[in-house]
C-alpha cells in the first residue's frame, strides 16, 4: 500500500491541480492577511471558507482521481497486490497531496505574517486540523461514490450531491425541525444531529474557539457539559475520526467486492 | 521661618490635646482596639501593632484616627459585627479583620459606617467577611485602597463587598473586590465617584446600582462576575473606560441596563462577554468610543428602549452584533465600525458607501428557539441572513448604520 | 496451468459466463474467441482476479485464486486500453511496475525491440496511441512469467511492431510458455494460436485446433468457419 500511496501521492504532487489548489489558498489567506492585516479576522474568514470549500474540493478532487486513474488501476489490479491496499493507497494519496496544499498554502502566508509569535496559534492549528480531517472524510466518501458508479457523470453529480446536501441542505433541515419541535428538549437531538454531519462537526469545534461566549448563553445542561467542558473537543474529535474511519472501511468492503 | 512655622503648630496642637497618639499591643499598657478607642479623646491616633486581636462589636463614637502597624489582625471570631462607626471624621488604615459573622437576619458588616461623614477606610484587607464595608446614611466618605476577598458560595447566605445605602458623595476608589455576591452595591446613593477598582468573580454583580443616580465610575475592571455590572432604575449614570471580560454564563451580562434613563457610556471595553450590554427599558444614552470584541452578543435589546444612540463604537468579531426583541426601533446607529460589515468604500472618505445591517435575521431565529445557536456560521444560515439583509420581514426596517466605518476607529 | 471449473458470472440481469469450464495446459498459445458480449475479456479478468466471479472455482499453477493474490506474480498482463497516469514519465512508470513486482526484468531488451528509447523521459499523457500499447507490450513482456495473458494485443500498431510482437510471441512460446489472446483480427490468431476457444452466450462453444475447427464447420478458410459456427447459431 506504502509503495501505491508514493506513487499516487508524487503523480498528484506533479499534477498543474495540486498547484492550483496550493497556490488559490496561498492567494487566498495572502489576500486575506493583506486586507486587514489581522490574524484574528483572517482566521474567522478562513474557518467560514474552509468547512464550506474543504469539502468541495475533497469531494470533487477525490471523484475525479478516482475516474482518470481507472485505466492505471487497472493495471495495478493485474500486479500481484492486494486490492484494498490499491485503492487505500489511492485514496491516501489523494487525500495526503490536498491535506499537505492546505497547511502549506495557509501556513506559509500566516507564518509570514507572524503567526508563530501570536497567541492565536491554536486557532490556527485547529482550523488546520479541521481542513485536514474535511479533506480525509470528503475523498474517502468520494472515492467510494466511485466505486459505487460506474457512470462517471453519476459518480461526480453524486459527490456534490452529497457536499450540497452537508454543506447547506442537512442544516436547512436540521434549523426546520429545531423550529417545528421547539416546544420539546431539543439539546440532546441537536447534538446529535450535529454528529451525523462532518461539516457540523467542523464548525462546532470551530465554533468551541470563536462563540464559546454565545455558547454558553443557553441553558440547556447538556449543551453546558458540552461547550463548557473539553467533553466537547474530545466528542467531535472522536466523531470526526469515525467519520474518517467508515467510509475507509467502504472503500476497503467495496473494493473487494467490484469488478473491473 | 519655616522651622518656626512648624514649632508653633506644634505648640498648638498639644494645648488643645489632638494629635496625642495611643498604642495598642499585647505587651503594652492598652491591649485591645475597643479599651483604646474608650480612653481615647476625640482626633486622637490609635497605632495599632502588629498582633491577633479577638474582638467584635468595636464602637468608634468619636472622631478617630485608627492606623495597623503591619496588618494588625482583628478577628471577630464570627460573632457578629466587627467595627461599627458612629462618628463623623473617622479613619480606618491597614487593618486586617476576618472572620465577620453570618446572619440570615442581620447584614453583619467588617466595618460599617453608620450616618457619620467625613470618613475614610483605607488599606484594609478583609478576609472571612459576610458584608465587607457597609456604608449606612453616610457621605462624603472616603473608600480607598481596600483588599476584599469573600469566599461567598451561594447568593442567598453571602454578602456583599462594598455596600452604600443612602450614603451620597462616596469616593470609591482602588479598591479588589473577589469572592462575594455584588462587589460594589449601591442602593439610594448618590453623587458617587467609583474609579479604578477590580471587581471580579462575585457571584452576583461586580458593581450593582439601584435608585442611584447621577454617579460615576471610571476606570475599574469586571472580569468573570455572574454578571459584570447592573445598572437598574437610576438616572444620569455615568460609566467611563471600564473593562468587562469574560462574565459567562446564561443570565450573565457584561452590563445590564434595565430602567435606566440619561446614561453615558463611554469608552468601554466589552470582551468575551456572553452578553455586552443587555438594555431593558432603557431611554436616552450615549453609548460612544466603546470596543466590543468577541462577546456572544454585543448588544442585546428587549423591551421598551427608546432614543439611545450608538456612535463610534468598535464591534469586533462577535457573534452577533446586537439582537432585538421587537420589530420597532427607535434607536440609532451612527458611524460604528463593524468588522463583519460587506460593503465597500469607492470615494475613499472612511466611510462606507452601503448602509450596514447589524441585525440577522438568525439572532431572530435564536431567540425563538435557543437550541438553533449551533447552527451558527453554518452556510444555510449565511444564505437566510443574506435574504433578510436584501429585504427585512422580520427584523426592524430602520435598523442600520447608515454611515458605517471602514477601519477600526480609534480615539 | 490453467483450470476454470463451472464458471458462473451475471452483471446484474446480464449473464455473461454460463458454466465455464477450461483447462488450459502448459505451452502454446492458447486465443479467446466470439463476438461481441460472449464474455471473453470478463473471463480473462476472471482468471486475473478483476473480475470477482459468482460460482465455479480458478486454480492457477495450482493455486486457488481466491486465496491470494500472489499467484498473479506468475502472470504477465496486457490490458485492452493502455491508458496510464499521465503525470508520470516512462521511465517512471517502468521503475514503478518493476518496484510493485519486486521481480527481475528484462526492459532494456524490449524498449530497443520496439524503439522506444526517444520516449523513456516524455510524460506518459504526452504519448501517441500507439506509442503507449507499445510501452504497454513492454511492460507485460518484461518478467519473463509462465503466463502471459493479451487482450487485444494488436491495437494501435504500426506493421513493423506487429512483427515485431508477433516475433517476441513465438519466443516466448518457445520458452515453453503459456499465451493467453484475445483478439479480432482472425489473420493473427489463425497465424498465431495453437488452439482455440470460442465462447457464445457465455459457454465455450468449440475448443480445438484452428484445423478442427475448419473439419466440423467443413470450412477451408478460418474467417468462414468462424462465421459459419455464428451463422448455425442464430439460423
Amino acid at each position: 500500500m506504502l509503495k501505491i500511496l508514493k506513487y499516487s501521492f508524487f503523480d498528484l504532487m506533479r499534477s498543474r491541480w495540486s498547484y492550483v489548489y496550493f497556490s488559490f489558498y496561498l492567494l487566498l489567506s495572502f489576500v486575506l492577511l493583506f486586507l486587514n492585516n489581522d490574524l484574528s479576522k483572517a482566521i474567522i474568514t478562513l474557518m467560514n471558507v474552509i468547512i464550506v470549500l474543504v469539502p468541495l474540493i475533497g469531494s470533487i478532487f477525490g471523484i475525479m482521481y478516482y475516474y482518470n486513474s481507472r485505466e492505471f488501476t487497472e493495471l495495478l489490479l493485474a500486479q500481484p497486490l492486494k486490492r484494498s491496499s490499491i485503492f487505500l493507497g489511492q485514496y491516501l494519496g489523494v487525500a495526503l497531496s490536498l491535506s499537505m496544499s492546505l497547511v502549506l498554502g495557509l501556513g506559509i502566508p500566516f507564518g509570514f505574517y507572524g503567526l508563530f509569535k501570536s497567541n492565536i496559534i491554536w486557532d490556527f492549528a485547529l482550523l488546520l486540523i479541521t481542513g485536514t480531517f474535511l479533506t480525509l472524510i470528503f475523498s474517502a466518501l468520494a472515492f467510494s461514490m466511485g466505486l459505487n458508479n460506474e457512470n462517471k457523470i453519476k459518480g461526480f453529480g453524486y459527490a456534490i450531491l452529497l457536499w450540497l446536501f452537508m454543506a447547506i441542505i442537512y442544516d436547512g433541515v436540521f434549523l426546520m425541525s429545531l423550529i417545528m419541535f421547539e416546544d420539546y428538549p431539543l439539546d440532546k437531538l441537536s447534538l446529535v444531529g450535529i454528529m451525523l454531519n462532518p461539516i457540523d462537526l467542523s464548525r462546532t469545534l470551530i465554533l468551541l474557539t470563536l462563540d464559546i461566549s454565545a455558547l454558553l448563553g443557553y441553558t440547556g445542561a447538556v449543551f453546558k457539559q458540552f461547550f463548557g467542558t473539553n467533553l466537547g473537543l474530545l466528542i467531535s474529535f472522536a466523531m470526526l475520526s469515525v467519520w474518517v474511519v467508515v467510509p475507509i472501511w467502504r472503500i476497503t468492503y467495496k473494493s473487494k467486492k467490484k469488478d473491473f | 521661618m519655616r522651622a518656626k512655622l512648624v514649632l508653633w503648630v506644634l505648640i498648638f496642637m498639644t494645648y488643645s490635646g489632638i494629635s496625642q497618639t495611643i498604642e495598642v499591643c499585647s505587651t503594652c499598657r492598652i491591649t485591645s482596639l475597643s479599651q483604646g478607642i474608650a480612653m481615647a479623646n476625640p482626633k486622637d491616633t490609635i497605632v495599632v501593632k502588629k498582633g491577633t486581636y479577638l474582638e467584635h462589636n468595636i464602637k468608634i463614637d468619636k472622631p478617630l484616627v485608627i492606623v495597623g502597624n503591619d496588618y494588625p489582625v482583628i478577628d471577630g471570631q464570627f460573632k457578629g459585627e466587627v467595627m461599627t462607626i458612629i462618628s463623623d471624621g473617622v479613619t480606618i488604615d491597614g487593618l486586617f479583620i476576618i472572620n465577620v459573622g453570618t446572619s440570615y437576619t442581620e447584614d453583619y458588616a467588617a466595618i460599617r459606617v453608620k450616618k457619620s461623614k467625613n470618613f475614610v477606610i483605607q488599606n484594609v484587607v478583609l478576609e472571612k467577611l459576610f458584608f465587607g464595608i457597609y456604608l449606612e446614611k453616610s457621605s462624603y466618605g472616603k473608600v480607598y485602597h481596600n483588599k476584599i476577598v469573600g469566599d461567598a458560595k451561594e447568593e442567598y447566605n453571602s454578602g456583599n463587598g462594598i455596600q452604600l445605602w443612602y450614603s451620597n458623595h462616596i469616593e470609591i476608589e482602588h479598591n479588589y473586590v473577589v469572592h462575594v455576591r455584588d462587589g460594589i452595591y449601591l442602593e439610594f446613593s448618590d453623587d458617587c465617584l467609583i474609579k479604578n477598582n477590580v471587581s471580579s468573580m462575585n457571584l452576583r454583580y461586580g458593581l450593582h446600582f439601584m435608585f442611584s443616580n447621577n454617579d460615576i465610575y471610571k476606570n475599574n475592571t469586571f472580569e468573570n462576575n455572574g454578571a459584570g455590572v447592573a445598572v437598574m432604575f437610576s438616572k444620569k449614570i455615568k460609566m467611563l473606560n471600564n473593562i468587562f471580560r469574560e462574565n459567562w454564563g446564561t443570565a450573565s451580562y457584561g452590563l445590564l441596563l434595565k430602567e435606566i434613563n440619561d446614561a453615558e457610556i463611554i469608552g468601554n471595553t466589552f470582551e468575551e462577554n456572553t452578553i455586552g450590554i443587555n438594555i431593558e427599558g432603557s431611554n436616552r444614552i450615549v453609548y460612544k468610543h466603546n470596543n466590543f470584541i468577541k462577546n456572544g452578543w454585543a448588544i442585546k435589546v428587549r423591551g421598551a428602549t427608546y432614543s439611545n444612540h450608538f456612535i463610534e463604537n468598535n464591534f469586533l468579531y462577535n457573534s452577533f452584533d446586537l439582537a432585538y426583541n421587537s420589530k420597532v426601533n427607535d434607536n440609532s446607529f451612527d458611524m460604528n465600525f463593524w468588522s463583519n460589515y460587506t460593503g465597500y468604500d469607492l470615494n475613499k472618505d472612511g466611510i462606507g458607501d452601503v448602509p450596514h445591517r447589524p441585525i440577522k435575521l438568525f439572532s431572530y431565529i435564536v431567540n425563538k428557539t435557543p437550541e438553533t445557536i449551533i447552527l451558527l456560521r453554518s452556510l444555510f444560515i449565511d444564505v437566510i441572513d443574506f435574504s433578510e439583509k436584501v429585504s427585512p420581514v422580520f427584523t426592524p426596517d430602520n435598523l442600520v448604520d447608515k454611515k458605517p466605518i471602514i477601519k477600526r476607529i480609534a480615539w | 496451468m490453467v483450470t476454470i471449473q463451472n464458471l458462473h458470472k451475471a452483471f446484474g440481469h446480464n449473464q455473461v459466463l454460463n458454466g465455464v469450464d477450461l483447462d488450459i495446459k502448459e505451452g502454446g498459445i492458447f486465443a479467446v474467441l466470439g463476438p461481441n458480449g460472449s464474455g471473453k475479456t470478463t473471463l480473462i479478468k476472471s482468471i486475473l482476479g478483476m473480475v470477482i466471479f459468482d460460482k465455479g472455482s480458478i486454480e492457477v499453477l495450482g493455486n486457488n485464486i481466491k486465496k491470494n493474490a500472489d499467484y498473479r506474480r506468475q502472470i504477465d498482463y496486457l490490458p485492452q486500453i493502455a491508458n496510464f497516469p499521465s503525470n508520470l514519465k516512462v521511465k517512471e512508470l517502468v521503475k514503478m511496475i518493476k518496484d510493485l513486482r519486486g521481480k527481475a526484468s528484462e526492459e532494456e531488451k524490449l524498449i530497443k525491440l520496439f524503439g522506444l528509447q526517444p520516449f523513456m523521459d516524455k510524460k506518459l499523457g504526452n504519448l501517441s496511441g500507439g506509442t503507449k500499447q507499445k510501452v504497454n507490450i513492454v511492460l507485460a513482456f518484461m518478467f519473463n512469467s509462465a503466463l502471459i495473458i493479451l487482450d487485444e494485443p494488436t491495437t494501435g500498431l504500426d506493421p513493423v511492431s506487429l512483427i515485431r510482437l508477433k516475433a517476441l510471441i513465438q519466443e516466448e512460446k518457445k520458452k515453453g510458455k503459456t499465451i493467453l489472446i484475445t483478439s479480432h483480427i482472425m489473420s493473427f490468431v489463425e497465424e498465431m494460436a495453437d488452439e482455440i476457444v470460442f465462447l457464445l452466450e457465455g459457454t465455450i462453444y468449440f475448443k480445438g485446433s484452428i484445423q478442427e475447427l475448419k473439419d466440423t464447420t467443413e470450412q477451408t478458410d478460418f474467417e468462414h468457419a468462424i462465421a459459419s459456427i455464428l451463422n448455425q447459431n442464430h439460423a
